[in-house]
């Protein structure tokens, strides 16, 4: 552009204003003591920081505003250590603001590139350095040390193999057969029908066998939910009424989204919701999936009562549980 | 000569007879720095990650980072007697029997917030005032690497303690590890030694938490601070201020009193809020089980993006030959941040490209005087904010009364509304900002003094701008569209193709702007008002 050339020219550097501790002694005497006394404060403050570590026993409260109850040994700790850090802070600044220098100082910068003779030297020193190891012609070497060093990468992706055991088929099973009672989570015990109100909902897990101890791997695949409604109030094909008992139905508590446990259920709309991700899904239409990112329904357990009168499952799971895996089929 | 001047030459003696360090020193404790208050933001982050190192050394003292089953005997009763793990319990009793353990987890805590949010703004920074230009290209690389770090440093920090919070964090990490198509389940099953939770994920993500990740942190922060210092750092531009020089304070003794000062009181704003504001409250959540949650789940803000956009996700996923692909979590977990994440590394090489400038610059630009980097980088800036909105549309819905499917609604349609709008708003702003710029130069400002001239004509009095305000809002550089040659000299038709017209038509949006005044136009005006 043409007005390149009267560009509003640079004024340069403004004049330096000097301060008042510049060049008058009592100002400058009053910002030493500023800064002293900011440093005495910090001592102060590693004072208290040790008295609240001797003095203050821990598990006593303070009432504060705004703030409640506090803790007041870890309170005064951290007050102490505040005032201690902060102030060192404020001196130095202090310092730097009022005594030290303030004149601002130009230096110059130099373009990073080279000068081209060095340039040209450099490119030939390589070259020459090269032709003496031969690099542009042993090209039998250069292949079978790329094959070498290729190879020695592999060694690191080996070793770690034994992380872990391989999937196999462990994302495909859950602790459920059939026959298997359901008992309540926490106090492991088998429930009738009965146990449930219409509208209630609760948290149940297979009964383990005897002796056998439950892992948390097995809640992350086991917990399922049981919510009873009115058997009315369903919407389900006859296969998967047949799945429910006496209006009690069933369905994995892990999300079919990422495996978080779908705890929220709203009673007047007989809603299922994750609280990870809001996926949602419609009770009565066996966990169809009405909002959110999930993609499937949460797979149903097939439930009867066993000849005491106990709830049971009458098959395992028909699908993976929780969220999906490359092997999964459907 | 005073004893303690001896004392200090004999050292310095010592040290130079050893390794030569006087003359580099010589000429370094007077190196120049630029002084703005934006420069501070990069110091907030070295600063809050020394703290991170000094308070997390502290607490790995105490903390023990294994799964294994412990049944709790601390003095925080309502837990009294639950089982769980000793990583768990172990962070009870930092925060209720160590002296000052509590005060550290939160300093600890504090200070990753700190560390997120400044690395956050100065990448802000960096990025309106383009600063990543030519010759620091490598600097914002380094950058974009520590921030992608630092989200995961973060994440298997707040994992650790295994409640129940975290737990389901780790959940979900599983839950993206396992959809990957083909290797996935056998990823998982590799991170977690098995089902998860397994026994082995926190002892493991311990060691790459306190040990690799940190030292891959102090390696890139060496290098990137070797680079600022080597290249100088960039200054504002200003009177007295050019490509060719730096203008600023000295190390010693200015900058060193300003940056240490700043480092104590950065320690000690992080330790006030450690003292005051109580943060991940582990004791409330409970150990963490796979068959419970809580209400309200809720990752650490720099993650908030993330989830509000697994939220957001179609319910899709392909079922196809026995294999399933889920999109609900790949597209949010890991094609979109790959595809942000990757934009915001290659930007300094794309805006080159696009301008065709290969020069260095050490001038930075007011972020109106290049309108389309600053619409971009606010047209990001939304698209971030509108999925942290969906990240909390939970807590959102019970505060302000809405539903969350009205949130999820308004996010999932604005995510490709809002972000278009905000970039054709911000170059409007920065070019009408450009034009006020222009106004004040040439006519002054107004001063809100209106005078009656001797014929009754009333006129407001424009103040003249000083020299160096007029340089300051003048001295940038017009940009100038690339020509793409529309037939090369053999006559071939557009020779660099799609490619070339793309250039082109980016290059002219780029250049696009209102031509600062020259000291010729405002000579011109001046003869004609007086």
């Amino acid at each position: 552009m043409s007005n390149e050339i009267s560009k509003f020219s640079d004024p340069g550097l403004p004049e330096h204003i000097h301060r008042k501790s510049d060049s008058d002694p009592m100002a400058e005497k009053r910002a030493e003591q500023q800064v002293a006394i900011l440093f005495l404060i910090s001592a102060l403050g590693t004072v208290l920081t040790i008295a609240s570590y001797i003095f203050i026993k821990q598990g006593t409260f303070v009432y504060l505003p705004i703030l409640g109850d506090v803790e007041a040994s870890q309170l005064f700790l951290g007050l102490g250590l505040t005032i201690s850090l902060i102030f060192i802070g404020f001196g130095a600044v202090q310092w730097a603001r009022r005594l030290m220098p303030d004149t601002e100082v130009i230096a110059e910068r130099h373009e990073f590139r080279s000068e081209e003779i060095d340039r040209k030297e450099f490119v030939e020193t390589i070259k020459e350095r090269a032709a003496t190891a031969g690099l542009g012609r042993r090209s039998l070497i250069k292949r079978s040390l790329g094959l070498a060093l290729g190879l020695i990468g592999l060694t690191p992706l080996v070793m770690l193999r034994d992380l872990g055991p391989l999937p196999k088929k462990a994302l495909n099973e859950t602790s459920w057969k059939s026959g298997t009672r359901l008992v309540t989570d926490p106090g492991n015990r088998p429930i009738r029908p009965e146990d449930l109100e219409v509208g209630s909902v609760a948290q149940v897990l297979p009964e383990l066998p005897e002796g056998t101890e439950r892992t948390l791997e097995n809640i992350g695949t086991d917990a399922v939910l049981l919510i009873r409604l009115r058997p009315t109030e369903f919407n389900l094909d006859a296969k998967r009424l047949s799945w429910t008992h006496n209006g009690i139905i069933a369905f994995s508590k892990i999300c079919s989204h990422m495996g978080c446990a779908v705890a929220l259920y709203e009673q007047q709309t007989k809603h299922l919701l994750c609280p990870c991700h809001q996926s949602t899904f419609d009770v009565t239409r066996a966990a169809k999936v009405i909002f959110g990112p999930a993609a499937r329904p949460l797979p149903q357990l097939a439930i009867s009562v066993d000849s005491q009168g106990y709830l049971v499952a009458t098959q395992g799971f028909t699908e993976p549980i929780g969220p999906s895996f490359w092997e999964r089929s459907s | 000569m005073k004893k303690s001047e001896k004392i200090a030459g004999n050292v310095a003696n010592y040290v130079d007879e050893r390794t030569g360090a006087a003359k580099w020193l010589k000429k370094n404790l007077t190196k120049v720095f630029p002084d703005h208050w934006s420069f501070m933001l990069g110091e907030i982050c070295l600063y809050s990650f020394i703290i991170l190192l000094l308070s997390g050394t502290f607490l790995t003292f105490w903390f023990d980072p294994s799964q294994r089953e412990v049944i709790y005997n601390g003095s925080y009763a309502p837990l009294s007697h639950v089982t769980m793990s000793a990583s768990y319990a172990s962070t009870l009793h930092i925060s209720f029997d160590v002296r000052g353990g509590l005060l550290m987890r939160q300093i600890h805590h504090w200070a990753a917030l700190i560390f997120m949010a400044a690395m956050i703004a100065h990448l802000m920074r960096i990025f309106f005032t383009g600063a990543f230009r030519k010759p620091r290209e490598a600097n914002w690389l380094i950058g974009v690497g520590l921030v992608t770090l630092g989200i995961v440093e973060g994440f298997l920090g707040y994992s650790l303690p295994d409640d129940l919070l975290s737990g389901t964090g780790i959940r979900i990490a599983e839950a993206i590890l396992q959809a990957i198509p083909v290797v996935g389940s056998y990823l998982a099953f590799f991170a977690f030694g098995g089902q998860f939770p397994g026994h082995v994920f926190i002892p493991r993500i311990y060691t790459v938490h306190v040990l690799l990740l940190p030292g891959i942190f102090l390696a890139l922060i060496t290098i990137h601070l070797m680079l600022v210092w080597y290249q100088k750092h960039t200054q504002y531009p200003g009177p007295g201020r050019t490509e060719k020089n730096v203008v600023g304070y000295p190390l010693m003794p200015v900058y060193m009193a300003k940056a240490g000062g700043f480092f104590f009181i950065v320690f000690g704003v992080t330790a006030f809020l450690g003292a005051v504001a109580s943060i991940n409250p582990i004791w409330l959540y409970g150990p963490y089980t796979p068959g419970q949650i809580s209400a309200g789940s809720q990752p650490d803000f720099y993650m908030g993006w993330l989830d509000g956009l697994v939220r957001m996700a179609p319910p899709l996923e392909t079922h196809a030959f026995g294999h399933t692909i889920s999109w609900n979590i790949l597209l949010p977990g890991l094609i979109v941040p790959g595809i942000l994440f990757t934009g915001m590394a290659l930007y300094p090489f794309i805006e080159a490209w696009i301008t065709g400038d290969k020069r260095e610059h050490h001038l930075l630009d007011r972020p109106r005087n290049a309108p389309n980097r600053t619409a971009i980088g606010a047209m990001s800036l939304a698209f971030i904010l509108v999925v942290l909105i969906n990240g909390g549309n939970d807590i959102i819905a019970t505060h302000f009364h809405l539903t969350i499917n009205g949130i999820m609604w308004f996010t999932r349609i604005g995510i490709f509304v809002i972000p278009p709008l905000v970039f054709v708003a911000t170059k409007r702003i920065c070019l009408s900002l450009q034009r006020a710029d222009r106004e004040i130069v040439l006519h002054g400002r107004e001063t809100g003094r209106l005078v009656m001239l001797p014929h009754g004509e009333f006129i407001e009095v424009h103040e003249e701008l000083s020299p160096e305000k007029k340089f300051t809002l003048t001295q940038h550089e017009q940009n100038l569209p690339l020509a793409v040659p529309n037939t090369d000299s053999l006559g071939v038709r557009n020779p660099q193709g799609i490619k070339g017209k793309l250039r082109a038509r980016m290059s002219q949006a780029n250049a696009e702007q209102v031509p600062a005044p020259s000291e010729s136009e405002a000579k011109a005006l001046e003869g004609g008002h007086h």
